[in-house]
């Protein structure tokens, strides 16, 4: 295509949005609707993901070493467990920093066993974490097997239960912005189809005096794609300003160590891009559902 | 040039437009398409410039053949087949020059090359004085005229009218069909629906009469052959 005829084009799908008026307005708003809905969905689902993504790279085995067992069998232990197939590392805390640490979680009243500082009750413990959370329950399973092995813990429940809810997150999630998306597209061929109606005699003339089909669209094209980039402005300043507000300030309020929301940069213009392209997606794929129908001869 | 060999025309709602035409028309005829309405005037001509299909038998234009050209290939086809309508047809918004110029846009023609062509061609159909008024603005047959500029102005090899005299005065048609004959001197080739007993019987040329979809009589230099 000549430059020139690029430019006519954009010039045409430009004078389009401003001709159509009331038509143009309500499948932008349609678009905007669609795009917000969208974002937040977007912005909760991608939150859950990652949140469950951490804490099943969080899960690990806790190995507790019976107490009779001798120094040079608990470092050998340690080593039997590094070469377990699966194992990404292997850490150990002495009973001294299990109590240390069962001292510090539980704050104020922990303090009632630093009386046990000089007759540590407690195991040693060896903390086990597999290289992909799907192994950990196989992994834990032959550990149990070894000697010197007083128990062996692992959060199984709360991973299988925390991948089923997430799993249902994920697909509800997609399930509605599949559907908004189908609305937005729907509205949008719509609006252009009246355009196109409205626009009958003119697309009439040009194929009389020879236009081709690539020619005819392409207005339709770039007027589609305006309003989809036109209908994403509100939901990304709805997406970037809300989600600074949500980092900024109920994440803090929320004060839950494990519960971490996705920082706002980059995520937020991820998020904004992302929305930006649905926009424009939504937007061509109208007018090209449109504009066919009308091209047949 | 045009040759149409046992060409059928059936509607998808079952009405038979054409039944078995065949008729061969050269470069540089001015040919007129006699009949009453609904004798298959409008589909004769509508599959010329390939607005329709036939369902049956074979369009030769330009040496192409119609069944076998590709659907991509229409607009190219178009572009050698100029095509005046009874209505007029033009864009109420733009003005007389944008309207004519129209034509060479979608061609993707030069600015320079579209600004001196339709110019040329405005003074041709006598409306270069008129070339920013809308059509609004203008007599029924200057807007035809405009049609008729629009036509021509990619230098089709055949232009086909559609009774473009149907909504003028006889006066005004007089003025249009000296238009349509100095474009026809120049060696394009013109193809006339019309109900103009007067124009067939005065402009003597040739002239095939369709009854039901049949050609019931084809003459060179005819009569128009009915009483109105």
């Amino acid at each position: 295509m000549k430059f020139r005829t690029f430019t006519r084009h954009l010039r045409e799908g430009t004078k389009n949005i401003f001709r159509n008026g009331w038509m143009t307005i309500a499948s932008i708003g349609a678009v905007t609707t669609t795009l917000i809905l969208v974002g937040v969905f977007l912005a909760i689902v991608l939150n859950l993901n990652e949140f469950a993504k951490n804490i099943e790279s969080d899960v690990e085995i806790k190995v507790l070493v019976d107490l009779t067992t001798e120094e040079d069998d608990v470092i050998a232990l340690g080593d039997q467990l590094r070469q377990i197939e699966g194992v990404e590392n292997v850490y150990f805390s002495s009973n001294d920093e299990e109590l240390e640490s069962l001292t510090n979680s539980l704050g104020e009243e922990g303090r009632a066993w630093e009386l046990f500082e000089q007759d540590n009750p407690l195991n040693h413990a060896y903390v086990v974490k597999a290289e992909t959370p799907q192994e950990t329950e196989r992994i834990a399973e032959e550990i149990m097997e070894f000697d010197h092995i007083y128990n062996v813990t692992f959060g199984q429940d709360i991973v299988d239960k925390l991948f089923e809810f997430n799993n249902y997150a994920r697909i509800i999630g997609l399930v509605l912005i599949a559907a908004l998306v189908l609305t937005a597209v729907f509205l949008i061929s719509n609006t252009i189809k009246i355009t196109i109606i409205a626009r009958s005699t003119e697309i009439s003339i040009q194929k009389l005096v020879g236009a081709t089909n690539g020619f005819i669209r392409w207005p339709f094209f770039v007027e589609g794609l305006l309003l989809g980039v036109l209908g994403s402005i509100i939901p990304i300043a709805v997406v970037l300003f809300g989600y600074h507000y949500i980092a900024e300030n109920l994440a803090s309020q929320i004060n839950i160590s494990f519960v971490e929301i996705l920082e706002f940069n980059p995520f937020a213009w991820y998020l904004s891009l992302g929305i930006l392209l649905i926009g424009a997606a939504i937007g061509v794929w109208g007018s090209v559902m449109s504009v066919r129908k009308f091209l047949k001869v | 040039m045009i040759l149409m060999e046992d060409v059928h025309k059936t509607y998808p709602n079952g009405v038979t437009a054409l039944n078995g035409i065949n008729v061969d028309i050269k470069q540089g005829e001015f040919v007129y398409i006699v009949g009453h309405s609904g004798a298959g005037k409008s589909t004769f001509i509508k599959l010329i410039y390939r607005e329709e299909k036939p369902t049956k038998g074979n369009i030769v234009i330009n040496d192409i053949e119609l069944s076998k050209m590709k659907e991509r290939k229409v607009p190219y086809l178009r572009r050698e087949i100029g095509v005046v309508f009874q209505d007029f047809k033009l864009l109420p918004r733009l003005t007389v020059y944008e309207n004519v110029a129209y034509a060479l846009e979608v061609i993707e023609e030069t600015p320079k090359g579209i600004r001196t062509r339709v110019m040329e061609v405005l003074e041709e159909v006598g409306l270069k004085n008129k070339a920013r008024f809308l059509p609004a603005e203008l007599s029924g047959g200057e807007q035809q005229r405009v049609s008729i500029a629009r036509a021509i102005v990619n230098r089709p090899r055949i232009v086909i009218a559609d009774e473009p005299t149907g909504n003028l005065d006889p006066e005004t048609s007089w003025g249009i069909m000296k238009t349509f004959e100095e474009i026809n001197d120049k060696g394009t080739t013109i193809i006339m629906a019309t109900h103009s007993k007067e124009i067939v019987n005065t402009i003597k040329n040739r002239v095939i009469a369709i009854e039901d979809g049949v050609i019931v009589r084809d003459e060179q230099r005819g009569e128009y052959g009915y009483e109105v």
